[in-house]
């Protein structure tokens, strides 16, 4: 294996561990649930986007072979991860009831979709 | 140099977990807990995949890439539970 190489694959996992750890950080310290939100979002993208091209690069120079599979947990974790933070947020909206009245007006006919829904609360 | 590497970013990503688990037991309200358990499976994911590396085999990528599915869908599962007070209406 190259030391060009070798020293590639050792900086991603060091980058991809460090994100990971800023992540968790700004999720423990954060003061409140919309901030608190964000935090793992950075682990998501760059802590597993750098651990998997590490995994990728060391697979493709020890076996010389390219897989294929790092590159689809990259793509379903980009794919899931908006959704599920949205989802989250909706969640926060419906449950706290401080952060309703901070909510600015739609300006449409229809208010926030997440309160808004037609059904009676609490269903 | 990788093992070097591979070492420190585990005692990273266990002291990224023991936050995320400080977290899920302090968290005010149930969506804080529910982040933090989505939190932790991108961790577990981390760890599979440095396990991968650190033994060379590329088998641990179902796991995680079964993680990342389980781990979606019991987020969502959470979160339509705290919407609608059901998970399948």
């Amino acid at each position: 294996m190259y030391p060009f190489l070798e020293a590639l694959v050792a900086a991603l996992i060091l980058i991809g561990a460090f994100f990971l750890l800023v992540g968790a950080l700004g999720l423990a310290r954060l003061p409140d649930m919309m901030r608190r939100l964000h935090g793992p979002t950075k682990a998501t993208t760059l802590g597993i986007g750098a651990l998997l091209i590490a995994s990728m690069v060391y697979f493709a120079a020890v076996r010389g072979s390219f897989s294929i599979h790092e590159l689809l947990i990259t793509l379903f974790l980009f794919l899931t991860a908006p959704v599920s933070a949205h989802m989250l947020a909706k969640a926060h909206i419906l449950r706290a009831r401080a952060e309703r009245d901070r909510l600015p007006a739609t300006g449409t006919a229809t208010g926030w979709a997440t309160l808004d829904s037609g059904h009676p609360k609490g269903e | 140099m990788i093992a070097a590497a591979i070492a420190i970013a585990g005692g990273a990503i266990c002291l990224a977990i023991a936050l995320t688990l400080y977290r899920l037991a302090v968290g005010p309200d149930a969506t804080d807990r529910v982040l933090a358990l989505d939190t932790l499976v991108i961790e577990t994911i981390a760890l599979i995949v440095l396990g991968g590396i650190a033994y060379g085999t590329a088998m641990y990528f179902e796991a995680a890439l079964l993680f990342a599915m389980v781990g979606f869908v019991t987020t969502v599962a959470f979160c339509k539970f705290l919407l609608r007070g059901n998970v399948i209406e």
